[in-house]
Parts: structure tokens; C-alpha cells; sequence
């Protein structure tokens, strides 16, 4: 290995080291509000990569039937939960919050979708269609669970994520897209070609880490989801919902799971499934941060990427092996010395 | 026999039958066959998630780790399938041993998440080694044949299958219900109590971890020459999910819900693969869309699954019948003066010091009280003196021998017995068995012999003094029902039986008469005499300042960690320092 080789690995592992940062800080985000740690995280990323995908070619893509088919389930949940009280305002809310948006939103997409209008209207329009799968996702499979232990929350979420890969396939198919690069150029900075996505993702990384901070230590609702996460029943006697911050977190989380994808997209085939295992690498760097500090788990998806890259170097067929291994002493090491608990459950 | 035993032959007839019976199509008997290999790793699932508190996503590797075994040496070195399945057995323990050694020790959702992590190593692993076939896995593995006849249809493999199955669960049931068994069953709810009785949850752990692979592993064995080729792909993650929801929707904590759920899941994946892309059209994993949806809504709806449903249809067991048995070796009273000393015993937590070079000396044939208001550090002490919080400086000397930094199984063993502030029995067990833990270091009957029911005799010795110290503690007419059914009192004089099973030098009772009437508490008060009579020591905290002023010899009085005072109850009940830190309070 020579110098010009290094310096690529180490360029393409802070790349992709980017894309897990982001996915760590959501999934911290997650488990720090809701105690969820969200398998399903890597599965926002692949719909908003394969919604990108079918917007640039003109079709509808198959997120809006995802999304229809989560606000269904969501607006059962509700129904379910309001039987022994139906009044026709309650259930006009009801529909309020679930199929009517989902509907509108679809609808516009369905209408804008063959226009082709270019990379911008085609973002928004996966954000409108991806951010709300987080917080009906949340009202599905976790609301219900919010006061279970986070075994049984990671179990749930591993079931979620079941179901939601299936889903993928059925709506988005086996086929893998990549979207065209949203700036195309490369540059040669010494001996190095860089390419002005990967630039693009490292910067949009540190612009949404940046804007993230700002956003827990000054707005409201920020210090709103820090203090749930905190102390959740704490929060509830001041006035702070579990349930809606409950759905912030997961809004936030499919949100950074687009940003991901947007950048990713470009730089990989994306397949129905191929999220899951760009979200448990995310997921590994959250973890050697406890999935308690942010800036450890940004710290380690960088340090993640590189591992990844020089592996996939010198040993690709056990690229994965590797990295999933290594979480292995770090979980050990964690729970060797994190402060005794009663880990026993009712 | 017993009920148990009458149900289990039943279902085993029925089991057996079912391939001698004409009128069922083929299809349905390998179907059913497919359930045994699947029944078996979900019976090792729940007795590791279910029983013992651990969840593992990753069974599946160990699945995986059988079938490779025998599928390489049956096709590529010629061998037998029958000799492998020694192999295969040996291979998965092996690898277990040494997965666990660092499982084990995960605690809490790491567990389940390190899981994960070697369960997707492994899936990679399996499809990047050459010498394993890598993705195309390994194919033409040779039927087992049986006096020369090759089991090649469902048919003919499925009593293979089924007499495994039953053989294991008929060993898993009796091995739960052994001395190891009762320490497995504790591991999830009362860890701390069976540690305190001299349990090693390591070992017991470690122990349930193998069993639990080694089941698989042999599930891997029949799966490879059932389906005479093994491919990777079906010892991924998703195939560990798919057991975890077997044992789920079984019921995790029982040994027929893993039949039960591995029957319900195989069916309805099949099913689901035959008539659900008829209705959405071809291609999908509609099945995942399914099992996904199913493991969250019976998460929120029925977390037990589906066997209680089940069971609550046929006759509950009978109550254990207390026989005439030998009685335990019993040791004699520790003579040594002092008995226990704690010297300078400090514990700080970051910048707060819970206990503050506190010395104090239990004598032999001594009752000891502690006492303190809230928060002064009496329930650290007795964490120091068995072992279950580190000093940070000082030591605890016992019988003239230190035992600072014991872990508390090694406490256990120079017979210091506890019982708990927050009460820890396991809800689900019975109270006699709760007890039972108790006399784990008088006995000891191993892994095997559990298994094997040679261990009757001991088994008999172990009830009837569980039963005795029940008796003692008045628990006698409750000893059958659930711990949980148990009054808060009854609870800890449930404690105190277990306490006493192990046969202890020096007791420590930690608020021993909290929720406990009147009555109960003179009973209470006259038992512990009686013990100290016997020539035990005990050295108890509680709040209920006429019992400790009754009962005690001595009182130490701790107050913000540090001892502000101690000697005779008459002593202390006029010490200033003592009036004043209690502020009033009637002593």
C-alpha cells in the first residue's frame, strides 16, 4: 500500500463515515427519547434513496403507497384506541392526522411526480412523503410500548423492521437504483481525486450535526425532547407528552434518514434492503458512544468508515465480519463498566 | 407419575403417530417434520431468553455451525452422518463456549444487540469461506440411513426428527426441574438472590447458553441431511428472528411453547409463501411483512404468547410432594470471637461517600441491629459485607479470614446468608422452589445428572428442607402457590427460609419485619431467638425500633454514612447523638 492508496481509503472511509455519523446521532436521538433503539432507521434511508431515484425518472414512487399503507395502520391504532368513544369529532381528528395528510401528500406527488421538476422539488417531495413514516411508525409499533422495558422495545423494533423491509420489496421491488450526483465534478487536490459529492456529504454532515446542536440547546422543543430523554416521567409532570415527543424523534430521525440518503444515493446502489446494513453500522458507532453522547458516536462512525474502508481493502469478503465483530469488546467493555444496574426485568 | 410426565407421553404418542397415520398427506407430515428441527432450536431459545433472561437474535448461526460441520465431513471427507452428529454437537459447543464466554456478560440490551452483531458475522463468515462453499453453501449431503435404509422422504425422516425433539424437551424438563435448573429459572428475575445462596451466574448462564447452542446446533445436524444441502442464507439474521418469534409467540418461558410457536410460525410461513402471491402478485417476502407485524402486535397485546392460552385447558401439575428424605449435612456455629469485624469499612460513589470508615463486630450467638435513618448507608453495609458493592477502602474479616472483594457466591460459601430490602424471589416460581435455591452449597448434583433425573435422591433431601424452613418461618400452608401471589411480609419470610437453607454461621436480614402484622412480627421475633439460641449470629437493619430494641444484643446506629453511636440498646437509646439524628423519634 503506498500513500495515494491510504489517502484514498481514508477519504472514502470519511465519506461513508459521514453518512454513519448521521445515522448514529439519529439513532442517540432515538434511544435517548423514546428508549427505542430503531432497527428500522436504515430503512428510512433506503426509501428516501429509492423515492429520489424514481422522482429523477419521472415515476411515482412506491414510498407513497408505504406511506398510505403507515397511515392506515396508524389511523387503526387510533381508531382502536378511541372504541368505547366515537364521536364524530374524535374520529374526524383522527382521519386529521392520518389519512388525510398521507392522502394529500400522495395525491401532489402522484400529480408532480411525471413532471420532472428537478433535484429540489424532487427532495421535498421525499421529505413530505418519508418524514411522516417516522412518527406513524412510532404511533404503530411503539406508543403502545412506551412504558415497556427497552428489551422489549429493541424486539418490537427488530419486528418493525421486518416488516418494513418486506414492505419495501413489494413497493420499490428487488431492482437497485443510484441517483445521478447532485454536483458533478471532481477535483484534484495533490495526489488525490476527490469528487465533489463526497465533499458535499462531509460538509452536509457537519451543517446538520451543527444545526442539530443548535436545535436541543436553544429552541423549545429542542430542551423539550432533551429533558424526556432525561427523565421521561419527569418530563410528563411538566407538561411534556411522551407521545409527542415520542413522534418528534421519530419526524426527526426518518429527516436525517432522507439527508442520508440524499447523499448516499448517489454514491451507491441502493436496493429495498441495503439501509439495514448502512443503518446497523450507524448503529455500531452509536453504540460505542453508549447511545447516550452524541459527540463519541460521531467520533466513532468516523473511525468506522476507516476501519470499513482499509478492511475492504486488505480483506473485502470479511469487510463485515470485521466490523460487526468489533462492536463486540466495546459492548463487553461498556457493560463491564457501566455503573451496576438491574438489568433483571418484571 | 406425575402430570407432567402423563402429558408429555401423551404428546409423544401423539408425535409418533402421526407419520403411521395414512390419511395424512405428505406434504403435512415433512411440514410437521420441519416444525421438529424448528421446535428444537426454539426450546434452546426459551430456556436462553424465556427462562434465563437472555435474548439471543443469533441462534441461527448455531444452527448453522451444526449444519456445516456435517455437511463438510459427510461430503468432503466421506464420512457417516451418524458419527458427525458428535461432531456437530462438539463444534456448536465449542463455538458457544467461547461466543459466550463474552455473551454472558453483556448486560441488558447489549445483550440482545451483541447478538445482532455476531449473528450477521457469522452469516458473512459462512458465505465469504471457500472451503464451505461460500454463497452457494454445500450441496449433495448424503440422507442418514437407518439398518441400511436411507431416509429420503419426510416420512421416513420424521421419527429421527420427533425422538430427538421429545428426548429434548423430556431432559429440558427434567433438568429445570433440578438444583442447576432452579438456579437457570432465577437468573432472570432473582440473579442477585441466587448469588447471594452461592449460585455462579456465570457458570449457570454460560451453562444455558451452551445448552441452548448445542440444541441448535443439533437442529442443524437433521436440517443439513433433511434437506441434503446447506446454503448460508438460512442462518442469517433473519433466520434468528424467526426463532426469536417462535419462542415469542410460543411463550418464551415454557418448554411446549417452543413446539407450539416453531409449529404456528413453520405453518404459516408456508402458507403464507403459497397463497400470498397469488393474491399481491409474484416475488416478495410477504412472510416478513407478516412476522413483523405479528411479533409487534403480540408484544403489545399478548406478551406470554400463546401457550398459557393453551395450557390454562388442561389440569394445572399437582402440587410436589414433600417426602421423608435424610436431612442436609448440617455444620456446626462458628466459634470464632469476633465472628464478623468490619474495619474501616468506606464506599464512595463519585463524590458521595455512602459509608464512612465504619468498624463495627458481630460476636458469636449475637443479634446485631443496625440502624439509621434513610439514607444512612445501613443496606450499602451489608452489600459491602456479602460481596454485592466493592469497597473502595477497608476491610471485612470473617471467622478470621478476610473476605474483602469476594464476589457474593464466594461470600455465600463461608455460609453468610441475606435476605433483601427489595424483595428478590423469581414471582413465576413457586415459593418452595425459591427455597430450594437456598440449599444449592449443600448439594450437588451437576448439569447432567439434572438432566438424567439421577440426581432423585439429593432432589428429595433438598424439598424436605425447604419444606422445614418454610415450616420454621410459617410459611408451611403457601409453600405451593407463586412467589408472587405472596404478601410483602410473607415475601421476605420467604427470604428468610431461603436464607436459611443455606444453613448460614451469620445472618443478615435487611428490614425483615417491613409489612409484617403484629402477630407476624412477635413470630418473627421468637424465630430469630430461637436461631441465635442454635448459636447463629444476625445482624439485621429495621426500622421498627421496638423490635430492634426487643431483639438485639448490640446496635450499631449509622447516620450519613458515618457510626454515630453504638453499644447495648440501653446505651443508645440515651445517647444524644442518636436522639438527635433520629430528631425526636421515640426510642
Amino acid at each position: 500500500m503506498d500513500g495515494t492508496i491510504a489517502l484514498f481509503l481514508i477519504q472514502d472511509g470519511i465519506t461513508n463515515g459521514a453518512i454513519y455519523a448521521l445515522l448514529a446521532v439519529a439513532l442517540v436521538l432515538v434511544f435517548a427519547v423514546t428508549r427505542v433503539i430503531l432497527i428500522p432507521q436504515g430503512d428510512f434511508v433506503t426509501f428516501g434513496g429509492l423515492s429520489l431515484a424514481a422522482l429523477e425518472m419521472g415515476r411515482v414512487p412506491g414510498s407513497v403507497a408505504m406511506l398510505l399503507a403507515l397511515a392506515a395502520g396508524a389511523m387503526v391504532m387510533d381508531l382502536v384506541a378511541a372504541r368505547h368513544d366515537f364521536r364524530a369529532k374524535r374520529i374526524g381528528a383522527i382521519l386529521l392526522r392520518t389519512l388525510v395528510p398521507a392522502g394529500l401528500i400522495s395525491g401532489a406527488v402522484v400529480l408532480l411526480a411525471p413532471l420532472q421538476l428537478g433535484p429540489a422539488v424532487s427532495i421535498l417531495l421525499t421529505a413530505c412523503l418519508v418524514i411522516p413514516m417516522g412518527p406513524y411508525l412510532y404511533r404503530i409499533a411503539f406508543q403502545p410500548l412506551a412504558r415497556a422495558s427497552v428489551l422489549v422495545l429493541l424486539i418490537a423494533s427488530v419486528g418493525a423492521h421486518l416488516a418494513m423491509t418486506g414492505l419495501g420489496l413489494v413497493f420499490f421491488g428487488a431492482e437497485g437504483y443510484r441517483t445521478a450526483p447532485l454536483i458533478d465534478a471532481n477535483f484534484q487536490i495533490g495526489p488525490l481525486f476527490v469528487s465533489a459529492q463526497s465533499l458535499l456529504v462531509i460538509g452536509a454532515t457537519v451543517v446538520l450535526l451543527v444545526l442539530l446542536s443548535v436545535f436541543f440547546g436553544r429552541t423549545l422543543i429542542g430542551k423539550a425532547l432533551r429533558a424526556s430523554a432525561i427523565n421521561q416521567r419527569g418530563a410528563r409532570i411538566v407538561g411534556i407528552s411522551t407521545e409527542l415527543s415520542g413522534r418528534v424523534a421519530f419526524a426527526m430521525a426518518a429527516a436525517i434518514g432522507i439527508v442520508s440518503a440524499i447523499l448516499i444515493a448517489p454514491l451507491t446502489t441502493l436496493y429495498y434492503d441495503s439501509g439495514f446494513l448502512i443503518g446497523l453500522k450507524g448503529f455500531v458507532a452509536a453504540i460505542i458512544g453508549g447511545l447516550s453522547a452524541y459527540v463519541p458516536a460521531v467520533g466513532a462512525a468516523f473511525a468506522l468508515g476507516i476501519v470499513e474502508s482499509f478492511s475492504s481493502f486488505w480483506a473485502s469478503a470479511f469487510k463485515e465480519v470485521i466490523v460487526f465483530m468489533s462492536i463486540l469488546p466495546i459492548l463487553l467493555w461498556r457493560s463491564i463498566w457501566s455503573p451496576p444496574h438491574d438489568d433483571e426485568e418484571e | 407419575m406425575s402430570r407432567q410426565w402423563v402429558g408429555f407421553a401423551v404428546f409423544a404418542v401423539v408425535m409418533l403417530a402421526v407419520p403411521a397415520v395414512p390419511f395424512i398427506p405428505d406434504y403435512w407430515v415433512t411440514l410437521l417434520a420441519f416444525v421438529g428441527v424448528s421446535s428444537l432450536v426454539a426450546l434452546g431459545l426459551v430456556l436462553l431468553t424465556g427462562v434465563g433472561g437472555m435474548t439471543s437474535f443469533g441462534q441461527a448461526a448455531f444452527v448453522g455451525f451444526g449444519a456445516y460441520a456435517t455437511a463438510l465431513l459427510s461430503t468432503s471427507y466421506g464420512w457417516s452422518p451418524w458419527p458427525t452428529l458428535l461432531v456437530s454437537i462438539a463444534v456448536t459447543a465449542v463455538a458457544a463456549l467461547v461466543i459466550g464466554l463474552v455473551t454472558v456478560r453483556l448486560k441488558g440490551h447489549f445483550l440482545p444487540l451483541g447478538t445482532i452483531a455476531w449473528g450477521i458475522s457469522f452469516y458473512y463468515l459462512f458465505g465469504n469461506l471457500q472451503f464451505i462453499g461460500a454463497y452457494d453453501g454445500i450441496q449433495g449431503v448424503p440422507p442418514l440411513s437407518i439398518f441400511g435404509t436411507e431416509l429420503l422422504s419426510g416420512r421416513a425422516f420424521y421419527p429421527v426428527i420427533w425422538v430427538i425433539v421429545l428426548a429434548a424437551i423430556a431432559l429440558t424438563l427434567n433438568l429445570l426441574d433440578s438444583r442447576v435448573g432452579r438456579a437457570i429459572r432465577a437468573l432472570r428475575s432473582g440473579a442477585a438472590a441466587a448469588e447471594s445462596v452461592g449460585v455462579n451466574i456465570w457458570t449457570a448462564k454460560l451453562a444455558v447458553f451452551v445448552y441452548a447452542a448445542v440444541l441448535a446446533g443439533i437442529a442443524g445436524w437433521l436440517y443439513a441431511h433433511f434437506q441434503r444441502a446447506v446454503t448460508p442464507g438460512a442462518f442469517g439474521l433473519n433466520a434468528g428472528i424467526e426463532y426469536l418469534l417462535m419462542a415469542v409467540v410460543g411463550g418464551a418461558g415454557h418448554v411446549y411453547g417452543a413446539v407450539l410457536g416453531a409449529g404456528i410460525v413453520t405453518i404459516l410461513k408456508d402458507l403464507l409463501q403459497d397463497w400470498l402471491p397469488l393474491v399481491f402478485g409474484q416475488g416478495g417476502n410477504y412472510e416478513g411483512i407478516v412476522f413483523g407485524i405479528l411479533l409487534v402486535a403480540l408484544l403489545q397485546g399478548a406478551r406470554t404468547g400463546f401457550w398459557p392460552l393453551l395450557a390454562s385447558l388442561f389440569p394445572k401439575p399437582g402440587a410436589r410432594r414433600i417426602l421423608d428424605a435424610e436431612p442436609l449435612g448440617h455444620e456446626g456455629a462458628g466459634t470464632d470471637n469476633p465472628l464478623l469485624e468490619v474495619r474501616e469499612a468506606r464506599k464512595t460513589f463519585g463524590g458521595l461517600v455512602a459509608v464512612n470508615d465504619v468498624s463495627f463486630q458481630v460476636k458469636p450467638g449475637e443479634i446485631v441491629g443496625l440502624i439509621g435513618p434513610n439514607g444512612a448507608g445501613k443496606s450499602t453495609t451489608f452489600n459491602l459485607v456479602t460481596g454485592v458493592t466493592r469497597l473502595t477502602a477497608g476491610q471485612i474479616v470473617f471467622r478470621s479470614q478476610t473476605i474483602t472483594g469476594l464476589a457474593p457466591a464466594r461470600v455465600a460459601r463461608r455460609r453468610i446468608a441475606r435476605t433483601f430490602q427489595h424483595v428478590k424471589l423469581s414471582p413465576a416460581m413457586t415459593v418452595l422452589d425459591n427455597v430450594a435455591i437456598g440449599a444449592h452449597l449443600r448439594t450437588r448434583a451437576g448439569f447432567f445428572s439434572g438432566m438424567l433425573a439421577l440426581d432423585r435422591t439429593e432432589e428429595r433431601r433438598i424439598f424436605s428442607e425447604a419444606a422445614r424452613q418454610l415450616q420454621r418461618v410459617g410459611l408451611a400452608d403457601r409453600m405451593h402457590i407463586e412467589a408472587g401471589a405472596l404478601s410483602l411480609g410473607e415475601q421476605r419470610l420467604a427470604e428468610i427460609a431461603r436464607a436459611l437453607c443455606l444453613d448460614p454461621v451469620l445472618l443478615l436480614l435487611d428490614e425483615p419485619a417491613a409489612g409484617l402484622r403484629h402477630g407476624e412480627k412477635q413470630a418473627l421475633a421468637t424465630l430469630i431467638e430461637t436461631l441465635r439460641d442454635d448459636g447463629m449470629s444476625v445482624l439485621l437493619v429495621e426500622h421498627d425500633m421496638d423490635f430492634v430494641m426487643r431483639l438485639t444484643n448490640h446496635i450499631v446506629v449509622l447516620d450519613f454514612g458515618s457510626k454515630i453511636a453504638e453499644g447495648s440498646p440501653q446505651e443508645v437509646r440515651q445517647n444524644p447523638a442518636v436522639i438527635e439524628a433520629y430528631l425526636g423519634a421515640d426510642l
